[in-house]
Protein backbone atom coordinates (compact mmCIF):
# COMPACT_ATOMS: atom_id res chain seq x y z
CA UNK A 1 0.00 0.00 0.00
CA UNK A 2 1.33 3.57 -0.45
CA UNK A 3 2.40 5.69 2.09
CA UNK A 4 1.96 9.47 0.74
CA UNK A 5 -0.69 11.21 -1.27
CA UNK A 6 2.77 11.63 -3.59
CA UNK A 7 2.87 7.96 -3.83
CA UNK A 8 -0.65 7.75 -5.82
CA UNK A 9 0.27 10.48 -8.15
CA UNK A 10 3.75 9.03 -8.79
CA UNK A 11 1.73 5.56 -9.48
CA UNK A 12 -0.85 7.06 -11.60
CA UNK A 13 1.35 9.69 -13.46
CA UNK A 14 3.40 6.20 -13.88
CA UNK A 15 0.14 5.04 -15.82
CA UNK A 16 -0.45 8.23 -17.98
CA UNK A 17 3.07 7.79 -19.60
CA UNK A 18 2.84 3.72 -19.90
CA UNK A 19 -0.54 4.55 -21.95
CA UNK A 20 1.66 6.74 -24.04
CA UNK A 21 0.43 9.97 -23.62
CA UNK A 22 2.43 13.05 -24.96
CA UNK A 23 1.29 15.87 -22.52
CA UNK A 24 -0.32 15.62 -19.05
CA UNK A 25 -1.64 17.96 -16.76
CA UNK A 26 -1.13 17.66 -13.25
CA UNK A 27 -2.75 19.80 -10.53
CA UNK A 28 -2.12 19.50 -6.97
CA UNK A 29 -4.15 21.83 -4.79
CA UNK A 30 -4.43 22.28 -0.66
CA UNK A 31 -7.24 24.29 -0.09
CA UNK A 32 -10.85 24.64 1.37
CA UNK A 33 -10.34 21.63 3.79
CA UNK A 34 -8.99 19.40 0.56
CA UNK A 35 -5.95 17.74 -0.81
CA UNK A 36 -7.18 17.97 -4.22
CA UNK A 37 -5.29 16.05 -7.43
CA UNK A 38 -6.08 16.29 -11.10
CA UNK A 39 -4.51 14.16 -14.04
CA UNK A 40 -5.65 14.70 -17.66
CA UNK A 41 -3.62 12.90 -20.31
CA UNK A 42 -3.98 12.49 -23.96
CA UNK A 43 -2.50 9.05 -23.65
CA UNK A 44 -4.59 5.49 -25.21
CA UNK A 45 -7.44 6.22 -22.84
CA UNK A 46 -9.71 3.22 -21.87
CA UNK A 47 -13.45 1.60 -22.89
CA UNK A 48 -16.38 2.14 -20.23
CA UNK A 49 -15.71 -1.93 -19.81
CA UNK A 50 -11.89 -1.32 -18.92
CA UNK A 51 -12.44 1.43 -16.65
CA UNK A 52 -14.90 -0.67 -14.40
CA UNK A 53 -12.01 -3.39 -14.77
CA UNK A 54 -9.61 -0.69 -13.46
CA UNK A 55 -10.68 -0.19 -10.13
CA UNK A 56 -10.16 -4.65 -10.04
CA UNK A 57 -6.93 -5.60 -7.82
CA UNK A 58 -7.30 -9.16 -9.72
CA UNK A 59 -7.31 -6.83 -13.19
CA UNK A 60 -4.34 -5.85 -15.45
CA UNK A 61 -4.11 -5.28 -19.08
CA UNK A 62 -1.58 -7.93 -19.56
CA UNK A 63 0.62 -6.47 -21.94
CA UNK A 64 4.09 -6.26 -20.07
CA UNK A 65 3.98 -9.49 -18.01
CA UNK A 66 1.28 -11.97 -19.76
CA UNK A 67 0.47 -13.91 -17.05
CA UNK A 68 0.07 -11.64 -13.95
CA UNK A 69 -3.10 -11.05 -12.87
CA UNK A 70 -2.78 -8.27 -10.57
CA UNK A 71 -3.24 -4.36 -10.89
CA UNK A 72 -2.83 -2.48 -7.79
CA UNK A 73 -2.26 1.47 -9.03
CA UNK A 74 -6.47 2.63 -8.84
CA UNK A 75 -7.20 0.12 -6.09
CA UNK A 76 -5.16 1.56 -4.09
CA UNK A 77 -6.15 4.85 -4.32
CA UNK A 78 -9.65 4.41 -4.10
CA UNK A 79 -9.42 2.07 -0.97
CA UNK A 80 -7.61 5.18 0.66
CA UNK A 81 -9.90 7.66 -0.54
CA UNK A 82 -12.92 5.97 0.51
CA UNK A 83 -11.67 4.80 3.98
CA UNK A 84 -11.15 8.43 4.63
CA UNK A 85 -14.51 9.93 2.68
CA UNK A 86 -12.86 11.74 -0.07
CA UNK A 87 -14.13 11.64 -3.78
CA UNK A 88 -12.87 10.11 -6.59
CA UNK A 89 -13.72 10.23 -10.08
CA UNK A 90 -12.51 8.40 -13.44
CA UNK A 91 -13.18 9.61 -17.07
CA UNK A 92 -11.55 8.58 -20.10
CA UNK A 93 -12.45 7.59 -23.66
CA UNK A 94 -10.18 5.16 -26.22
CA UNK A 95 -8.40 7.38 -28.24
CA UNK A 96 -8.95 10.82 -26.78
CA UNK A 97 -6.92 10.45 -23.44
CA UNK A 98 -7.88 9.58 -19.58
CA UNK A 99 -8.76 12.35 -16.65
CA UNK A 100 -8.70 11.27 -13.15
CA UNK A 101 -9.65 13.59 -10.10
CA UNK A 102 -9.39 12.87 -6.33
CA UNK A 103 -9.45 14.82 -3.43
CA UNK A 104 -8.71 13.74 0.81
CA UNK A 105 -10.05 15.57 3.20
CA UNK A 106 -7.18 17.55 4.95
CA UNK A 107 -8.32 17.37 8.72
CA UNK A 108 -9.51 13.70 8.43
CA UNK A 109 -6.75 11.31 10.99
CA UNK A 110 -6.39 8.54 8.55
CA UNK A 111 -5.88 10.88 5.07
CA UNK A 112 -2.36 10.46 3.68
CA UNK A 113 0.25 12.53 4.43
CA UNK A 114 0.65 15.07 1.25
CA UNK A 115 4.89 13.43 1.16
CA UNK A 116 7.76 14.93 -0.63
CA UNK A 117 6.37 17.09 -3.65
CA UNK A 118 9.50 18.35 -5.28
CA UNK A 119 10.89 14.11 -5.51
CA UNK A 120 7.53 13.72 -6.47
CA UNK A 121 7.89 16.40 -9.73
CA UNK A 122 11.54 15.19 -9.81
CA UNK A 123 10.46 11.10 -10.71
CA UNK A 124 7.63 12.60 -12.96
CA UNK A 125 9.78 14.10 -14.91
CA UNK A 126 12.65 11.82 -15.49
CA UNK A 127 11.24 8.59 -17.22
CA UNK A 128 12.31 8.08 -20.55
CA UNK A 129 10.76 9.93 -23.75
CA UNK A 130 9.71 13.34 -24.99
CA UNK A 131 6.40 14.13 -23.13
CA UNK A 132 5.44 17.08 -21.37
CA UNK A 133 4.07 17.79 -17.88
CA UNK A 134 2.34 20.77 -17.02
CA UNK A 135 2.27 21.31 -13.15
CA UNK A 136 0.00 23.38 -11.66
CA UNK A 137 0.83 23.60 -7.93
CA UNK A 138 -1.27 26.00 -5.35
CA UNK A 139 -1.74 26.43 -2.08
CA UNK A 140 -3.32 29.85 -1.19
CA UNK A 141 -2.93 29.82 2.96
CA UNK A 142 0.91 29.27 2.44
CA UNK A 143 0.94 31.54 -0.75
CA UNK A 144 2.18 28.99 -2.59
CA UNK A 145 1.28 28.86 -6.08
CA UNK A 146 3.00 28.47 -9.24
CA UNK A 147 3.63 26.16 -12.49
CA UNK A 148 6.28 23.94 -14.05
CA UNK A 149 6.39 22.13 -17.40
CA UNK A 150 8.38 19.03 -18.12
CA UNK A 151 9.90 20.39 -21.11
CA UNK A 152 11.21 23.48 -20.02
CA UNK A 153 12.87 22.01 -16.83
CA UNK A 154 14.56 19.89 -19.73
CA UNK A 155 15.69 22.35 -22.01
CA UNK A 156 17.10 24.25 -18.99
CA UNK A 157 19.43 21.26 -17.71
CA UNK A 158 20.01 20.03 -20.74
CA UNK A 159 18.23 16.86 -20.30
CA UNK A 160 17.71 15.13 -16.99
CA UNK A 161 20.20 12.50 -17.29
CA UNK A 162 23.49 12.64 -15.16
CA UNK A 163 23.10 12.75 -10.89
CA UNK A 164 23.78 16.44 -10.99
CA UNK A 165 20.98 17.22 -13.40
CA UNK A 166 18.98 15.80 -11.04
CA UNK A 167 20.32 17.55 -8.09
CA UNK A 168 19.77 20.86 -9.53
CA UNK A 169 15.99 20.31 -10.54
CA UNK A 170 15.40 18.87 -7.09
CA UNK A 171 17.02 21.83 -5.64
CA UNK A 172 14.82 23.93 -8.80
CA UNK A 173 11.91 22.15 -7.62
CA UNK A 174 12.35 22.81 -3.78
CA UNK A 175 12.63 26.64 -4.00
CA UNK A 176 9.52 26.92 -5.81
CA UNK A 177 7.57 25.73 -2.53
CA UNK A 178 8.82 28.95 -0.76
CA UNK A 179 5.69 31.33 -0.25
CA UNK A 180 5.75 33.42 -3.00
CA UNK A 181 4.39 36.75 -0.03
CA UNK B 1 16.66 30.68 -0.11
CA UNK B 2 14.96 32.32 -2.94
CA UNK B 3 12.70 30.85 -5.89
CA UNK B 4 14.69 29.83 -8.08
CA UNK B 5 13.84 30.89 -11.82
CA UNK B 6 14.83 28.99 -15.09
CA UNK B 7 17.44 31.11 -15.90
CA UNK B 8 18.96 30.95 -12.59
CA UNK B 9 19.04 27.22 -13.15
CA UNK B 10 20.36 27.16 -16.69
CA UNK B 11 23.51 28.82 -15.76
CA UNK B 12 24.12 26.75 -12.34
CA UNK B 13 23.90 24.16 -14.67
CA UNK B 14 26.41 25.60 -17.19
CA UNK B 15 28.79 26.22 -14.42
CA UNK B 16 29.50 22.66 -13.27
CA UNK B 17 29.02 21.40 -16.98
CA UNK B 18 32.76 22.35 -17.49
CA UNK B 19 33.73 20.02 -14.61
CA UNK B 20 31.42 17.28 -16.88
CA UNK B 21 33.07 17.84 -19.90
CA UNK B 22 36.42 17.20 -18.47
CA UNK B 23 35.25 13.57 -17.49
CA UNK B 24 33.69 12.53 -20.02
CA UNK B 25 36.50 10.71 -22.35
CA UNK B 26 36.07 8.24 -18.94
CA UNK B 27 33.09 6.34 -20.38
CA UNK B 28 29.74 7.63 -19.94
CA UNK B 29 28.07 4.53 -20.58
CA UNK B 30 27.20 4.00 -16.31
CA UNK B 31 23.16 3.58 -15.95
CA UNK B 32 21.18 2.88 -13.19
CA UNK B 33 17.77 2.49 -13.25
CA UNK B 34 15.25 2.18 -11.05
CA UNK B 35 12.07 0.39 -10.72
CA UNK B 36 8.98 2.86 -10.35
CA UNK B 37 5.30 0.77 -10.49
CA UNK B 38 2.74 0.37 -7.99
CA UNK B 39 4.95 -2.07 -6.54
CA UNK B 40 8.45 -0.32 -6.67
CA UNK B 41 6.25 2.61 -5.42
CA UNK B 42 4.61 0.97 -2.48
CA UNK B 43 8.11 -0.75 -1.31
CA UNK B 44 9.53 2.55 -1.23
CA UNK B 45 11.48 3.16 -4.47
CA UNK B 46 11.39 6.69 -4.25
CA UNK B 47 13.46 6.87 -1.61
CA UNK B 48 15.96 4.30 -3.12
CA UNK B 49 16.33 6.38 -5.81
CA UNK B 50 16.90 9.57 -3.94
CA UNK B 51 19.80 7.44 -1.83
CA UNK B 52 21.20 6.58 -5.35
CA UNK B 53 21.19 10.36 -6.59
CA UNK B 54 22.50 10.87 -3.17
CA UNK B 55 25.50 8.29 -3.12
CA UNK B 56 26.68 9.09 -6.65
CA UNK B 57 26.95 13.22 -5.85
CA UNK B 58 29.17 12.02 -3.10
CA UNK B 59 31.32 10.13 -4.85
CA UNK B 60 31.71 12.76 -7.60
CA UNK B 61 30.77 10.14 -10.51
CA UNK B 62 27.70 12.06 -11.39
CA UNK B 63 29.13 13.16 -14.63
CA UNK B 64 29.43 9.54 -15.48
CA UNK B 65 26.38 7.88 -14.32
CA UNK B 66 22.84 7.65 -16.09
CA UNK B 67 19.96 7.35 -13.50
CA UNK B 68 16.40 6.51 -14.74
CA UNK B 69 13.38 5.12 -13.97
CA UNK B 70 11.29 2.72 -15.32
CA UNK B 71 8.08 0.92 -14.57
CA UNK B 72 7.59 -2.32 -13.05
CA UNK B 73 10.24 -5.28 -14.07
CA UNK B 74 8.14 -8.41 -12.80
CA UNK B 75 9.85 -8.75 -9.56
CA UNK B 76 7.47 -7.32 -7.31
CA UNK B 77 8.35 -9.80 -4.57
CA UNK B 78 11.63 -8.32 -4.27
CA UNK B 79 10.89 -4.57 -4.78
CA UNK B 80 12.39 -2.05 -4.90
CA UNK B 81 14.56 -3.21 -7.76
CA UNK B 82 17.18 -1.48 -9.58
CA UNK B 83 18.98 -2.41 -12.63
CA UNK B 84 22.58 -1.68 -12.79
CA UNK B 85 24.68 -1.65 -16.35
CA UNK B 86 28.43 -0.84 -16.00
CA UNK B 87 30.63 -1.25 -19.11
CA UNK B 88 32.93 -4.26 -18.64
CA UNK B 89 30.73 -6.14 -15.92
CA UNK B 90 27.04 -8.25 -16.46
CA UNK B 91 24.20 -5.94 -16.17
CA UNK B 92 22.46 -6.71 -12.63
CA UNK B 93 19.36 -6.68 -11.34
CA UNK B 94 18.97 -5.77 -7.51
CA UNK B 95 16.24 -6.73 -5.84
CA UNK B 96 15.03 -5.39 -1.82
CA UNK B 97 17.09 -2.61 -2.41
CA UNK B 98 16.40 -0.05 0.62
CA UNK B 99 18.13 3.22 0.99
CA UNK B 100 21.12 1.42 2.91
CA UNK B 101 21.22 -1.38 0.04
CA UNK B 102 21.13 1.22 -2.91
CA UNK B 103 24.17 3.57 -1.12
CA UNK B 104 26.43 0.02 -1.04
CA UNK B 105 25.58 -0.34 -4.45
CA UNK B 106 26.75 2.84 -5.33
CA UNK B 107 30.01 2.95 -3.61
CA UNK B 108 31.08 -1.34 -4.50
CA UNK B 109 29.42 -2.02 -7.83
CA UNK B 110 29.33 1.56 -9.39
CA UNK B 111 32.72 2.80 -7.55
CA UNK B 112 35.20 -0.62 -6.92
CA UNK B 113 33.11 -2.84 -9.93
CA UNK B 114 32.87 -5.32 -6.69
CA UNK B 115 29.09 -6.53 -7.25
CA UNK B 116 26.63 -6.95 -4.05
CA UNK B 117 25.49 -10.07 -2.46
CA UNK B 118 22.64 -11.10 -1.41
CA UNK B 119 20.60 -8.80 -3.66
CA UNK B 120 21.26 -10.46 -7.10
CA UNK B 121 17.78 -11.14 -8.41
CA UNK B 122 17.65 -12.07 -12.25
CA UNK B 123 14.40 -11.74 -14.75
CA UNK B 124 11.55 -12.70 -15.75
CA UNK B 125 10.31 -14.15 -12.65
CA UNK B 126 8.95 -17.59 -12.60
CA UNK B 127 5.31 -16.91 -13.02
CA UNK B 128 5.59 -15.12 -15.91
CA UNK B 129 7.63 -17.05 -18.00
CA UNK B 130 4.89 -19.33 -20.34
CA UNK B 131 5.52 -22.98 -20.37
Amino acid sequence: MHFTICDFVLDLVQNSIEAHASHIQLVIEEAAGFISVGIDDNGQGMDQATQKRAQDPYFTDGVKHRRRKVGLGIPFLVQAVQQVGGDWNLHSEPGVGTKLYFRFPAEHLDTPPLGDLPGLLLSIMCFDGDYDIHVRRANPASDIDYQVNRLELRDALGGFGDANALLLARQFLESQEIASA
Amino acid sequence: MAKMTLDQLRKLREETKGEMTRRETEGKEIQVIVGMGTCGIAAGAKESFDAIVKAVDEFKIGANVVIRQTGCMGLCHVEPTVEVIVPGMPATIYGRVDAAVAADIVRKHLVDHKMVNGHIYDRPAIDIISK
